[in-house]
């Protein structure tokens, strides 16, 4: 089987063909670097999506703060691991990548603070 | 009247990279003027992640990448001036600005650089027919309702245009529980990367009809829905092709334009095809001593970019500071042809000692073509390309000694060909 994609590991969207039996890949080709090749490869054997939201903050400056995945998780988890987010509320001040949640959803990935709060 | 050696005005990626260059090159009074309540410009609200794997080698979300910025700046002596509105420059370099401290303060500075950078256009530009009902915004104004002020602006969207930020609308919706309905895109193809067209809308199951634009809005109070019609190679509605789609919000992610009234006011001039100044390969425009980077020179997709183009200024501001740059100067232009739509910088010093790289974006989405380069009849190069995109922009490296043969009446050529 042949699959053409667009990586998605960086903003350069090389065009990447793979070449795979099943769930084993043979060749990867049209990536630029390395990254391209790993995600190729996941693409085909289970494909895998860093995610960024928000999540409450008290007494912040900003009703919100923002957070991320510290790692990609599987596509299939995204909604259960939003609805996690969700849940969350946190005191000021914060601080660029406090943890918010610890291994989400079993995941291994933690939910990680991307600015800083220093508080009212 | 103070006295700054240099004038940054803008506190976002480009502003905060350009100071501290000059900086790191030895100008001493240095100050950054910034509109909003704190540095860090639009990245504040950008908070997917994506930014800073060519220049840092990591992926951070927006505020981590400004946070980097941010504590170099504090690092130095660089005052910032925040909650500080510039308005006007002059063609001597005294720059006046107000804010609620200080009131209104005049700053004379040996060299200005400006760092503005863009913002959306607006609905009023499109024209659409109906009433003014609310939940019609410009995606970056969603962006900051959701990202920064916490509410959600609506519950099921159309979105207008495929710029990355109404791309990365659509998911950031989709994932607080939105159902975004569709992506319009009067063009046919998209301006947004393609990585956020696979990870944003293809994701998500969210369709992408290109060709297709919002031709009336609906609803008194509130939005209640668009009609959306098929356009034809001219761009206009085709009749028979049009459908209602009911939603309570309109997102538009129309195209940015460079925030040059500053630079206007100033008679600097622009380029038609970038809004943005004419500026030489040191980023400084035809007025001596005022520089221009990041998104108010050119709408950059990568801020990464954006850093090292400010570097740039900010190095050639130092030079023009420290009288670094005496020495013979011979100014050619660059030449968009065939396919490109145009160059930045558009003047090059001949009597450059250093590589000078060409940024620029094509018009259209070509695959399988050479992105040549040439002067005086010569291809200096020419490079395969498997594709190339509006949405994405494109550089070519002038070697210093290739620049060195040409003569005043060269020209710097690119264009896409076979």
């Amino acid at each position: 089987m042949k699959k053409q994609m667009n990586c998605v590991a960086c903003p350069l969207g090389c065009l990447i063909t793979v070449e795979y039996e099943g769930n084993e890949v043979l060749s990867v080709t049209g990536n630029t670097c390395k990254r391209g090749e790993a995600y190729a490869k996941t693409e085909i054997t289970n494909p895998v999506r860093s995610i960024h939201s928000t999540v409450k903050v008290i007494g912040g400056i900003h009703p919100v703060v923002p957070c991320k995945t510290s790692g990609p998780i599987p596509k299939g988890v995204i909604f259960d691991v939003m609805k996690e987010i969700n849940k969350v509320t946190v005191n000021a001040p914060v601080k660029i990548g406090q943890v918010f949640i610890e291994n989400v959803c079993g995941t291994g990935v933690d939910i990680v603070a991307t600015n800083n709060d220093t508080g009212k | 009247m103070i006295n700054y050696d240099l004038a940054v005005i803008g506190g976002g990626p480009a502003g905060m990279a350009a100071a501290l260059k000059a900086k790191e090159c030895g100008v001493e009074k240095i100050v950054i003027l910034e509109r909003a309540e704190s540095l860090g410009g639009i990245l504040e609200q950008c908070i997917h992640t994506g930014f800073g794997l060519h220049y840092f080698g990591e992926e951070l979300s927006g505020p981590e990448y400004a946070d980097k910025f941010i504590e170099l700046v504090k690092q130095t002596d660089i005052d910032v001036k925040v909650n500080t509105m510039v308005l006007s420059v002059s063609d001597d370099k005294i720059v006046t600005a107000v804010n609620t401290t200080d009131g209104l303060i005049q700053i004379k500075a040996t060299a200005v650089i400006l760092a503005m950078g863009c913002r959306e256009r607006p609905r009023g530009a499109l024209q659409i027919a109906g009433t003014r009902a609310s939940g019609i915004m410009t995606a970056g104004t969603a962006q900051k309702y959701v990202n920064i002020d916490g509410y959600m602006p609506g519950k099921k969207v159309v979105i207008l245009g495929s710029g990355d930020i109404g791309l990365i609308m659509a998911r950031r919706m989709t994932l607080e529980g939105a159902e975004v309905k569709v992506v319009c895109e009067l063009m046919p193809f998209s301006g947004g990367l393609t990585r956020n067209i696979v990870q944003c809308l293809d994701d998500f199951g969210i369709p992408l009809r290109l060709s297709t634009t919002v031709i009336e809005t609906h609803g008194k109070e509130r939005l209640e829905g668009v009609t959306i019609a098929q356009v034809d190679d001219k761009l206009q509605p085709i009749p028979g092709t049009e459908e209602y789609i009911e939603c309570d919000t309109l997102m538009l992610s129309v195209g940015l334009i460079p925030e040059n009234e500053l630079t206007k006011q100033a008679g600097i001039s622009l380029d038609r095809i970038t809004n943005g100044a004419v500026v030489n390969e040191m980023r400084e425009t035809d007025h001596e001593g005022i520089f221009a980077c990041g998104n108010v020179l050119q709408v950059h997709d990568l801020v990464d970019y954006v850093t090292l183009e400010s570097q740039i200024a900010g190095q050639g501001a130092a030079d023009y500071i420290l009288g670094k740059n005496a020495g013979e100067k011979v100014y050619i232009n660059t030449v968009p042809e065939n396919g490109v739509r145009y160059i930045v910088p558009q003047k090059v010093n001949i009597k450059s000692k250093d590589d000078v790289k060409l940024y620029f974006r094509v018009g259209a989405i070509y695959k399988n073509k050479k992105l040549t380069v040439e002067a005086d009849g010569k291809v200096i190069s020419s490079k395969k390309k498997v594709k190339l995109a509006p949405g994405e922009m494109e550089n070519v490296l002038i070697p210093a000694d290739i620049l060195a043969g040409l003569s005043e009446n060269s020209t710097i050529k690119v264009r896409v060909e076979d």
